[in-house]
């Protein structure tokens, strides 16, 4: 058996950055938007610790996917905190209700 | 790698792009959750399998006890009764499929098609450029296998010390100082010292400004967050 290189880490990436990118924009659920932005992170983190792995980018990317981690809980705690706050306005959670910005 | 790893990569990577795609696929809030945290936990196995110990941990001990928690929170304060599942129509479904199909295989055509672990002399030129004269110190990768004890060095690296950069320098020999024992004699020339900060290597940077600032920007977001989601008071007028 042959070891493995960097590129099928790098297509797990891309189908984590893809499902993200597509549950993102196709949920009508806050909460599967959040979903779909903790996946994007994921994938780029996924690259991070690939390449860290296998070219002279170091101990640099596992770093940079530390702070991703972090900066992903701050962000999910913030929409969250918004996200109740539709809900108790609105008394749901559907993102097409919340429409009463448009000009 | 030994194949036991192999076994375990194939198993933990077909786990992980099957949660994020039934993440995308169910309707259901509670099995998306579910999903998801299938997902974030095959993906710390694999960051352990790339030798990354610590972030590996990390991402089971932040990411799955921590972020998702608060997720699931999230879907058990909002969906209640009819909210648990809101559907979209057949043809989005079939549209965003065709859509993520096609992205996806751009993006992995795109990725996948760049030789990363080339190191004939063209790449060794580039990556010379990329990464300056330390490239020399990582060659072959950062982790060669079987050594993923990253603990010290991140931490390390946190405070500006890069071990891992910075120990394998080698100090030219013009530069290093010889003791001077000869006596100065008054009037004799002085003589010129090599110019040692010019043909010393410098050395890499650390990440403290950084953590400081994740660290303020932590705080903020606690803050925020606890701002945001207080109980209001109706104030009777």
């Amino acid at each position: 058996m042959q070891a493995i290189g960097p590129n099928p880490f790098l297509f797990i990436g891309a189908v984590l950055f893809v499902c993200g990118v597509i549950c993102m924009t196709t949920k009508r659920n806050g909460i599967g938007v959040l979903m779909g932005v903790e996946l994007v992170l994921n994938g780029a983190n996924l690259n991070f610790i690939t390449f860290s792995r296998f070219t002279p980018l170091g101990l640099d990317g596992q770093v940079f996917s530390l702070f991703v981690i972090v900066l992903a809980a701050a962000e999910a705690a913030v929409a969250l905190a918004i996200a109740l706050n539709f809900y108790n306005n609105h008394l749901t959670i559907d993102v097409d209700r919340g429409d009463e910005l448009h000009g | 790698m030994s194949s036991a790893e192999i076994i375990l990569f194939w198993l933990f990577a077909a786990l992980t792009c099957g949660g994020a795609i039934s993440v995308c696929v169910s309707q259901n809030v509670v099995r998306m959750a579910f999903s998801l945290v299938l997902t974030l936990g095959s993906t710390a196995v694999l960051f352990l399998l790339l030798g990354a110990d610590f972030v590996g941990a990390t991402q089971l001990l932040v990411y799955v006890g921590g972020t998702l928690v608060l997720i699931v929170f999230g879907v058990m304060l909002t969906a209640t009764g009819p909210f648990t599942r809101i559907k979209s129509s057949a043809a989005d479904g079939i549209l965003s499929g065709l859509i993520g199909v096609i992205f996806l295989f751009i993006v992995a055509s795109t990725v996948t098609s760049v030789r990363w672990m080339d190191t004939d002399k063209e790449q060794g030129v580039a990556s010379k450029v990329a990464f300056g004269t330390h490239a020399k110190a990582v060659e072959g990768g950062f982790n060669p296998a079987q050594q993923g004890n990253t603990t010290r060095q991140l931490g390390l690296s946190f405070l500006s010390l890069r071990p891992d950069r910075d120990l394998n320098l080698s100090i030219p020999s013009a530069s290093r100082k010889v003791p001077n024992t000869a006596p100065v004699v008054p009037g004799s020339p002085v003589m010129e010292m090599p110019e040692a900060s010019a043909s010393e290597p410098k050395l890499s940077a650390g990440y403290l400004l950084p953590f400081e600032i994740v660290s303020v920007h932590l705080l903020v977001v606690l803050v925020g967050a606890a701002y945001l989601a207080r109980t209001k008071r109706r104030t009777k007028s």
